[in-house]
């Protein structure tokens, strides 16, 4: 898992390598249009994220402990949560394409080359991190339902879910920094 | 320690960085600013990884796995900027 994981990391690492890339020939640029993002938002969804990723980690405990019931209301806090975050995220890209800030709408209209490419990686980052958060909700309610998997003292499927989870917490505790704190002013 | 309270505490820590990292970035740190965020957020993972992640009841060659991805990641952000902060060096 941890392996498959380190695939993840190298996938995010270019769309990192990217912003990067954008910043440094770009910072005042770069900054202005992270400053049209919703910093509230972003910072609300990586304290979801954050409180959704400890809910995983208790029902490892718990299925190891062998108290299957709270392994499973565990994991369903956990699928809330992962829910609350999609539904902001999705507030907020409702919100984008209204602003004129969603790349390829006809609303679209940018101050620049920076700030296009900007939204562009924005969209791709967290796109592909809502597309891994969705997949991991599939896996959580897949691990909630499965009676044997809660009985696993081992917790070897619960384990092997609630790592692919608190890696999508690791790639989203970056993804705040570069998307939205660098617009903070 | 009680491993759920355990857990409790890593993530209490959690939200205390979250909440030091959107404060600083309000703050006239200049330069720092970016430094300051990404520390922050390495500091961030850095609990997940060993709490949550539970890297902290593996040994080595597990531990050397979960962090193989981000060795080669800081490989590619070193030469990526190498290459951006010294085009303006003029031969």
């Amino acid at each position: 898992m941890l392996v498959f994981l380190a695939s993840e990391v190298m996938l995010f690492g270019g769309i990192f390598a990217a912003a990067l890339a954008l910043r440094l020939e770009h910072e005042s640029a770069y900054g202005a249009a992270a400053h049209h993002l919703n910093l509230w938002l972003g910072t609300a969804n990586t304290a979801v994220l954050l409180t959704s990723s400890l809910m995983a980690a208790i029902a490892v405990q718990a299925a190891r402990d062998g108290k299957p019931a709270w392994a499973a209301r565990a994991l369903w806090a956990a699928v809330l949560l992962g829910c609350v975050f999609l539904a902001i995220k999705g507030a907020e890209y409702a919100g984008d394409l209204r602003e004129g800030l969603m790349p390829g709408t006809a609303q679209a209209h940018f101050e620049g080359t920076t700030q296009h490419l900007f939204m562009n990686l924005y969209f791709i980052g967290t796109g592909l991190h809502a597309v891994h958060v969705t997949i991991g909700l599939g896996l959580l309610v897949v691990a909630a339902l499965n009676r044997q998997a809660r009985h696993d003292q081992h917790a070897v499927l619960i384990g092997n879910v609630a790592l692919y989870w608190h890696l999508v917490d690791v790639v989203w505790v970056f993804l705040y920094p570069t998307l939205y704190l660098a617009g903070a002013r | 320690m009680n491993a759920v309270l355990r857990r409790v505490l890593v993530w209490a820590a959690l939200m205390v960085l979250l909440a030091i990292t959107l404060g600083a970035a309000f703050l006239p740190l200049g330069a720092a600013r970016p430094w300051i965020a990404y520390g922050i957020a390495t500091a961030k993972a850095a609990l997940i990884l060993w709490f949550f992640m539970e890297l902290r009841r593996e040994g080595g060659l597990v531990r050397l796995a979960a962090i193989a991805g981000f060795v080669w990641l800081t490989i590619l952000f070193t030469l990526t900027a190498a290459d951006y902060l010294t085009r303006f060096w003029t031969g």
